[in-house]
């Protein structure tokens, strides 16, 4: 098998963009590990990594890897229904409710964030 | 409307020296032919020697899948009409052996299922003359799964499957998993241990397609993602909780 198998059909491209997004999703914690490593530092190191972060090169970055998150996140969401299987009774959960769930989770969560940072 | 359409056919004969080649067959196009009656047609009327496997027609006995077009299809229930002007290309079944022309060799698939014990398993001796009693709601739990009619599709949609030598695939996970969900079977912990194993569902990467290819929707992806969230689940259970048990 070619090292390039995942180019001859669709499916297999949205699969290898949905395993390679995860970068994106390692690249913002590091940069959360560095802003938190800031903060410990002081206001000037603060200060200094803000300005860096402003740059037009992180700033295309962190919207590229903003991008890829949010396709990370929404692929794999509207998997969990398929690991997840939750009866009621007698009555299986449809997966559209389940694969809601986590959304209604994220909203919550990115709600309580924003709460507590204004 | 065409009068003919052309299958460019894959022909491999192990004791000729040339090697696999693809071969041009014209066919009658007809609105109510799936390509199986073309293949027919073939082997009845232009060349003999051609070799495939059928037996039914009609989606149930799993033995007539092939690749058309680069897909994974059970050729009795693909018509030529959805596939005109052509020419149409059918190949044996990806990452299988190849025995001869559109015959593959699926001893791999037979030897995993003898492996995850596809069958009801009871802890105490079978007592023939007890009834098993199951409920309708009990049957839904696994009847999905029991559908499966073994046609192959599944591999040859998986990538995993044929870059993982080893890899037991999708319809053997489903079909543990059927065993597994049924309410007269004990052994789960049996095929847990197998699963979790080399070549068990951790081999997975949930690129989803043995699904989208699947005739009998028995969703062998999804089994699979079940099956490791309960081998997570019991992972968790035995090596952080004293009192735990699988």
């Amino acid at each position: 098998m070619t090292i390039f198998w995942w180019t001859r059909k669709k499916s297999y491209l949205r699969f290898i963009l949905r395993e390679l997004t995860s970068l994106a999703v390692a690249f913002f914690t590091i940069e959360m590990i560095f802003l938190f490593w800031s903060l410990k530092e002081g206001p000037d190191v603060y200060h200094e990594f803000m300005e860096f972060l402003r740059s037009p090169v992180l700033v295309f970055l962190n919207l590229s890897a903003m991008a890829g998150l949010l396709f990370h996140s929404i692929t794999w969401f509207n998997l969990s229904a398929k690991a997840i299987v939750v009866k009621i009774g007698k009555a299986r959960i449809p997966g559209k409710l389940v694969a809601s769930v986590n959304y209604i989770a994220w909203i919550i969560i990115s709600a309580v964030i924003v709460w507590i940072l204004y | 409307m065409q009068q003919q359409i052309t299958l460019e056919i894959f022909r491999y004969n192990p004791d000729d020296k040339e090697g696999p080649a693809y071969k041009k067959y014209e066919v009658p196009f007809r609105k109510d032919w799936v390509i199986l009656d073309a293949l027919n047609h073939i082997k009845d009327r232009i060349d003999g020697t051609l070799s495939f496997r059928w037996s039914c027609r009609m989606g149930i006995c799993g033995s007539c899948g092939m690749k058309v077009n680069g897909n994974p299809v059970l050729t009795c229930a693909s018509f030529l009409e959805k596939l005109a002007p052509g020419p149409i290309r059918i190949e044996p079944l990806e990452y299988f052996p190849v025995i001869r022309d559109l015959v593959i060799n699926m001893d791999d698939f037979m030897d995993n299922l003898k492996k995850v014990r596809s069958w009801i398993i009871h802890e105490k001796d079978d007592n023939l003359d007890e009834e098993y009693l199951q409920t309708p709601d009990q049957l839904s739990d696994y009847k999905q799964y029991s559908m499966c009619i073994n046609c192959m599709l599944c591999y040859s949609a998986c990538p995993v499957y044929g870059l993982e030598p080893g890899f037991m695939g999708p319809a053997v996970i489903a079909l543990a998993q059927r065993y597994n969900m049924d309410s007269r079977d004990d052994g789960n912990k049996l095929r847990m241990d197998i699963m979790n194993a080399e070549g068990g569902i951790w081999h997975c990467t949930f690129v989803g397609d043995c699904s989208a290819v699947c005739p009998k929707n028995v969703d062998p992806a999804g089994a699979i993602q079940r099956y490791k969230l309960e081998g997570a689940r019991a992972w968790w259970t035995r090596w952080l909780l004293p009192w735990g048990k699988e």
